[in-house]
């Protein structure tokens, strides 16, 4: 053993190389990516790690390789494990040989998701076992049992942080190389009565997975991580049951308390009962605090009623716990304080500061996003059209002064989205915008619906080259692997042909009135045609000399400023200014200037 | 011994490794460490903060309001932003040099960044200002803000460790061609 400051998500890479991983595949997202990042980092090329093009991809590889003995790992947001959720459900009826982690991110707040969905529910609707870790150290520890369980029971396993713990760093304690696990997968065998789905199967494996839960539920009573905190002072007939960081805020609020009594819940499925019981013995109330859905308060009034106790269980649902959005230590300082009748932490005396500046974020200087949408925006001026928008960096597009984003669902929606409001709305210009990653994620069969369903539609590819918005990941488009190799690209333009697009056209956005051109023209024809914008992410090239402003042609009529929304452009003492730290010179603002005031944006030597 | 340390301001001002550099000064001496920040899409132009604590029986790297030993602010009104966090008499050591953002250029806002100042030395008695701008025209680059931040958060010995300690620490991660810039970034006190 020794010691290291690690990532939370670097910490479960480390602890799963410990446990022997022999795979491990997934798709980017906030806050899950570093997982398999570290993974990739740390590798001597014995574990195998790829970047699937979607998680239903990653999962099912994840599956094949622990059918054949392995030891695997799927990582992914808590969004991703909708796209993964078909193979998961069935997969849980199977189970695997090798033992299989999956691990997803959950995100309260949410800071960077589209919902604040629980993995925890995914959990019993599977009827998989999962783990919540609490910190840094505990994520590393619990992973490694999280395999062994997993290969114990031959079932997936779902292994579930959230943000807070994926993103806190902490100094921990790990194996050193000698105490790592090696394991030597055995191969697939076949077997049609194991590895082939049937109702009969499923009935049978129904039966038995139903056991299996109740035997767990018996067995998770016992771990050692669904602790019960005795209280010092006896006579308190109060608990706190808790979980994942919400544990770590409540013993921060407790810190030199001698009550309540605190019980944390590590397996939330299945659920530890007895161990429940044990803590509800003897308490008036208890106040379950948790961060998304109300799912340990569920439990316990369930077994409040099962085992007949008179424990009134007080939480979100009874209004005692805010429904929504992240917990903090100050929030579940205020919960516990209401709840024990101490008196509140005094609120903060000061005087109001000036009013702060606001930073929505926004696409970086030079990004070439903006002058796709600029382009697009020009191209349609004083048309009747609609712009759907999907995920990623270019989601930013619909802050003003661009405001091209209409709509925004879900990975690869965009396409279908603006289909649907074309058949609605005949008389108008439908253009729905995907990323190059988004692209081979999910608009694929998207696209392939449109062509067949005779939309008409200008279906907008914005290619930078990377999968930008989660830090930069390859993907088919970009012709590197996760494992070093460098491979055949697969080409959009190609595929898009292949599938029946008639048209497709590739333009570097950054030429702007060849752009523009473009865009009238694609857009007039029928049917489904599409606009490749192809400029790389301006985060990964070198960039060109800033741009400079003639302060003789420069009128201050802003337009540079006002149209396109670069950070790269300021006012400074209302004079137009170029922020030479951030501008990489893509020479988009040059061409919006209608008096020719801005030049520079040379290559750099 | 604990020490809460906040270290705040804009998305590519070098907050993350400053917060790096402390940790690991801190493993050199033994001392437990935790932090968290900001990571994600908001690094994009937005507000960056990192959490810091050192010492014994931390659970969580977040710490409450009114429990920062320190705040490094990296940008005037980052500091006042985060200005809730510092416990009574505790230390700021900001930044002078404001930056705008992106909405105020739009909408032509007239923060200056003095307001700020203003404020924090009206409010807070342990104040530091720090020229960051003329600090890094006079080193000769401006990648080494963070340094001088650090350098002048250190040397008021709110922090367990010295300038000796951070450059030493610093030595073991930057490469060699950029140890001198470093190191008298650290030093600089103009
Ligand atoms: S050249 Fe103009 S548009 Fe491009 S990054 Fe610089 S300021 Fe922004
Ligand atoms: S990271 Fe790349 S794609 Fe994302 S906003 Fe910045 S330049 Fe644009």
């Amino acid at each position: 053993m020794h010691k290291e400051f690690l990532m939370g998500n670097a910490a479960i890479a480390r602890g799963a190389i410990a446990a022997g991983l022999n795979l491990v595949a997934g798709y980017p997202g906030t806050p899950s990516t570093e997982v398999l990042e570290t993974t990739a980092k740390t590798n001597d090329s014995s574990i195998y790690v790829e970047w699937s093009v979607n998680e239903k991809a990653a999962m099912e590889l994840g599956a094949g390789a622990a059918y054949s003995g392995a030891r695997s790992m799927v990582t992914m947001k808590q969004v991703g494990l909708n796209v993964a959720s078909d193979p998961l459900m069935s997969l849980a009826y199977i189970g695997v040989k090798g033992g299989m982690v999956i691990l997803v991110a959950d995100d309260p707040g949410p800071i960077s998701s589209q919902t604040e969905q629980d993995t925890r529910h995914f959990a019993s609707f599977s009827k998989l076992p999962c783990f919540d870790p609490s910190s840094v150290q505990e994520a590393y520890d619990m992973i490694q049992e999280a395999f062994e369980y997993s290969e114990k029971y031959h079932t997936p396993v779902l292994f579930r942080p959230t943000t807070r713990v994926c993103h806190g760093y902490a100094s921990i304690e790990v194996k050193d190389k000698e105490e790592y696990k090696v394991n030597k997968p055995e191969g697939f065998i076949k077997d049609s009565s194991k590895w082939v789905i049937f109702p009969r199967l499923s009935y049978n494996a129904h039966i038995h997975i139903e056991e299996r839960n109740a035997e767990l539920s018996k067995v998770f009573s016992e771990y050692e991580r669904n602790i019960i905190t005795e209280a010092g002072d006896k006579s308190c007939r109060r608990g706190i049951a808790t979980h994942g960081i919400s544990y770590t805020y409540t013993m921060e609020a407790l810190r030199g308390k001698s009550a309540p009594r605190v019980f944390k819940v590590s397996t939330p499925f299945p659920f530890p009962e007895q161990a429940a019981v044990k803590f509800l013995e003897g308490l008036d109330e208890v106040l379950c605090i948790e961060e998304l859905d109300p799912i340990i308060e569920r439990e316990l009034t369930y077994i409040c009623g099962k085992y007949h106790l008179p424990t009134k269980i007080l939480g979100k649902l009874t209004h005692n716990v805010k429904t929504a959005g992240e917990n903090t230590c100050a929030t579940v300082a205020a919960n516990i304080a209401e709840f024990m009748g101490w008196e509140k932490p005094a609120a903060i005396e000061a005087e109001t500061p000036p009013a702060l500046p606001v930073r929505p974020p926004v696409l970086c200087a030079g990004c070439p996003h903006r002058a796709s949408f600029f382009a697009v925006k020009e191209a349609m001026k004083g048309k009747k059209s609609v712009f759907c928008g999907d995920i990623g960096c270019y989601t930013l597009g619909n802050a003003m002064p661009l405001d091209m984003v209409d709509t925004c669902l879900c990975m690869g929606a965009g396409v279908n989205i603006t289909q649907g409001i074309g058949k609605i709305e005949p008389d108008t210009s439908c253009f729905a915008f995907v990323g190059d990653s988004t692209f081979f994620a999910s608009a694929i069969t998207g696209a392939v619906n449109a062509v067949y369903n005779q939309a008409d539609m200008t279906l907008v590819v914005l290619d930078n080259s990377t999968t930008a918005m989660t830090g930069h990941q390859p993907h088919p488009g970009t012709g590197r692997t996760m494992m070093g190799e460098v491979v055949e690209k697969v080409s959009i333009q190609e595929v898009l042909k292949g599938v029946g697009v008639k048209t497709v056209e590739t333009v570097n956005p950054l030429e702007l009135s060849k752009a523009i051109d473009t865009v009238k023209r694609v857009s007039a024809e029928k049917g489904v045609k599409a606009i490749v914008f192809k400029s790389p992410c301006a985060v990964l090239i070198k960039g060109n000399k800033p741009a400079v402003i003639n302060s003789e042609k420069c009128t201050s009529c802003k337009k540079c400023i006002k149209t396109l929304g670069c950070p790269g452009i300021v006012l400074r003492d209302g004079r137009v200014t170029i922020e030479n730290s951030l501008c990489t010179g893509c020479g988009l603002c040059s061409q919006v200037c209608p008096f020719g005031a801005i030049g520079g944006g040379e290559d750099a030597e | 011994m604990q020490s809460n340390i906040l270290i705040c301001g804009v998305g590519g001002q070098g907050i993350v490794l400053t917060s790096k550099l402390i940790a690991a000064t801190a493993m050199e001496h033994d001392i437990p460490v935790m932090s968290a920040e900001t990571i994600g899409m908001a690094q994009k132009g937005g507000s960056v903060f990192s959490f810091l604590r050192l010492g014994d029986d931390i659970y969580c790297p977040m710490f409450p309001e009114k429990t920062a030993d320190i705040i490094i602010g990296f940008e005037p009104a980052e500091a006042v932003r985060m200005l809730p966090y510092l416990k009574d008499g505790g230390q700021v050591v900001v930044n002078t040099h404001p930056i705008m953002p992106v909405t105020a250029t739009l909408s032509g806002s007239d923060y200056t960044g003095n307001e700020m100042l203003d404020y924090l030395q009206r409010n807070v008695k342990n104040v530091v200002l720090v020229d960051g701008n003329k600090a890094i025209e006079e080193i000769g680059s401006p990648k080494v803000l963070n340094m001088v931040m650090l350098g002048a958060a250190v040397r008021n010995g709110v922090l367990p460790f010295s300038v000796d300690d951070i450059e030493d620490t610093m030595k073991k991660t930057v490469k060699p061609q950029f140890i001198e810039l470093n190191s008298k970034a650290l030093r600089y006190n103009g």
